[in-house]
């Protein structure tokens, strides 16, 4: 796989300057992410993970080093519309429907009125959700839910897909589920995703390259490329080869983290 | 339908006091014309009773109580005169009549809407302000809570005489001082409801480099209209005291107020209740049609289950 850069950070540094001092949540943060990859970032709270996924989001501005999407600065990249994201809560609009959810973008976005029935058609079919357009997010299931705020960050074909925890709140049946259902998503669009997770097995599962990072300051401690074959049933994570990467993520979460 | 069983007990329980006062209220009066009249009452003389407790008297005294509830001018008028004075002056007056309580509500009405419209829309323009505006936030909101502790009998002379002096009379002077207190559940409701889209809200649109005027027609003006109706109910009702207030000073001749004031001048009692209960009902069935828009809208957005 050598693809395009899709993400790329050189000695990334991010200091919030809080009332009780500076706080380091990003140290020294080397990455490079190519294009297909599914990259997913995992370690305990406060080791940065998210913050990192929300610099590449041009959300929180990195004070140190450089950061690169698509060869410009995040910024750039985000007024390019370059990337989805999804937040932890489905975050819909309660007075929309769920139809009316996934145009929120389409509409600011300025995509005719054509092309956002036949855009929300699509995306509800990716994600199993046909015929619950007209329904308003509260006659969902939590699950069905954040499916549908995952069909919202998919609408407007941005290549990059970043998932904060998108499953978190979820139930582990749930879960499972979405994480089949998200792989062949994945499979069908060939879209870059960054996602967020504090769960091993999840992260192992899902991955083509799995970033343990570690806390106080947030710092990448492993970075493991997965061997796993890019078809994956749910069983595989009974394999030998699935249960060593497991442990090296463990291992690696182990190392970084310090019990003081 | 099984609520009406408890709303009805408890009218019943108001109405039921309300008889039980009007005996001890009224009863020196029933008492004197009774006297009058040729009735033994006990004490004798109206000047030995003066000093008595009324409720002594009431009780030594039975069959002077049905005197006490058909008073012209009694200290506290039963219900049913009250109900009767209502009917009268609503239903069979003619509604052109001076005395008709139709005519009187329309004006006090017309002023209130008014008021209550030129309230809203300015509360809406400020809050707007406000959310946007740091400054406007560090210097309307002080402003807009210090004219609310201003008792409004204080400065609706003020507001009459002053715009009066500048030759601007009648409706509008009345609609300001409605204004001056229904803006302000307006403005604390829609700063609050504007600023009700939590930080991820803000973060998603921001993803999609969406702009100012976007964030605002998209998530905060849908996420306040909640909000918004908690603050017309309050509004509209404060609208209608401003109102009201605004025809006591000048002496007004027409209108609630105006009702309110000609009958405490000639102790009319029962007109100054019927008055009372006029505006009560006025103001029920304002809140009413602000329950139904609430209703509805909340229902066409999805938001009422």
């Amino acid at each position: 796989m050598s693809q395009a850069t899709v993400i790329e950070a050189k000695h990334l540094d991010l200091t919030f300057q809080t009332a009780d001092g500076p706080v380091q949540a990003l140290r020294d943060v080397n990455l490079s992410i190519a294009q297909g990859d599914f990259v997913s970032f995992i370690g305990p709270s406060g080791c940065g993970k998210t913050t990192f996924l929300r610099c590449v989001a041009a959300l929180e501005t990195p004070t140190g080093g450089t950061l690169t999407v698509n060869g410009m600065t995040p910024d750039e990249a985000r007024r390019k519309r370059a990337y989805g994201y999804v937040f932890q809560a489905a975050g819909l609009y309660p007075w929309r429907t769920i139809a009316k959810n996934i145009k929120l973008p389409l509409e600011i976005m300025g995509f005719s009125k054509a092309e956002q029935e036949e855009r929300v058609a699509r995306v509800l079919d990716l994600v199993d959700l046909s015929g619950f357009g007209g329904k308003f997010p509260w006659q969902l299931s939590g699950g069905m839910q954040q499916r549908a705020s995952i069909a919202r960050a998919l609408a407007f074909d941005a290549d990059l897909l970043l998932m904060d925890e998108p499953f978190g709140a979820l139930d582990e049946i749930v879960r499972d589920h979405l994480n089949e259902e998200l792989l062949k998503l994945w499979a069908r669009t060939g879209k870059t995703i960054g996602f967020v997770t504090h769960s091993i097995p999840e992260a192992v599962y899902l991955s083509t390259k799995i970033v343990v990072m570690s806390p106080r300051p947030g710092r990448i401690t492993d970075v493991i490329e997965s061997p796993l074959p890019k078809e994956r049933p749910l069983d595989i994570r009974d394999t030998p080869e699935f249960l060593e990467i497991a442990h090296r993520v463990r291992e690696g979460l182990r190392a970084g983290h310090a019990y003081d | 339908m099984r609520s009406i069983v408890p709303v009805l007990t408890v009218v019943a329980v108001i109405i039921a006091l309300w008889y039980a006062a009007c005996v001890p209220m009224n009863i020196k009066f029933a008492l004197t014309m009774a006297e009058r009249e040729g009735a033994v009452i006990e004490p004798e003389g109206a000047a030995a009773r003066r000093d008595l407790s009324a409720i002594g008297l009431a009780l030594r005294n039975p069959d002077q109580w049905g005197d006490t509830l058909a008073q012209d001018k009694p200290r506290l008028p039963a219900p049913h005169q009250v109900l009767v004075e209502l009917y009268d002056t609503v239903i069979d007056k003619k509604i052109t009549s001076k005395r008709s309580l139709v005519f009187h509500g329309w004006i006090t009405l017309s002023a209130t809407l008014l008021g209550f419209a030129i309230g809203t829309v300015g509360g809406i323009v400020l809050a707007v302000g406000i959310v946007h505006s740091r400054a406007m936030d560090m210097s309307v909101m002080p402003w807009a809570i210090a004219s609310q502790t201003i008792p409004i009998l204080a400065i609706a002379p003020m507001i009459i005489v002053v715009l009066n002096s500048v030759g601007v009379q009648g409706l509008l002077p009345k609609a300001l001082i409605s204004a001056y207190l229904s803006f302000f559940p307006v403005v604390v409701g829609m700063v609050k409801g504007l600023r009700s889209p939590d930080q991820m809200q803000l973060d998603l649109l921001k993803t999609y480099s969406a702009s100012k005027g976007e964030v605002f027609w998209k998530l905060r003006l849908p996420a306040s209209v909640p909000y918004f109706f908690a603050s017309l109910k309050i509004g509209i009702a404060a609208s209608l005291v401003g109102a009201i207030v605004g025809e006591l000073p000048t002496g007004a001749v027409r209108g609630l107020g105006a009702r309110l004031l000609t009958g405490s001048y000639y102790g009319q009692t029962i007109q100054i209740w019927s008055a009372l209960f006029a505006t009560a009902i006025l103001a029920a069935l304002l809140v009413a049609v602000i329950s139904g828009l609430e209703r509805g809208t909340l229902k066409r957005m999805g938001l009422g289950r």
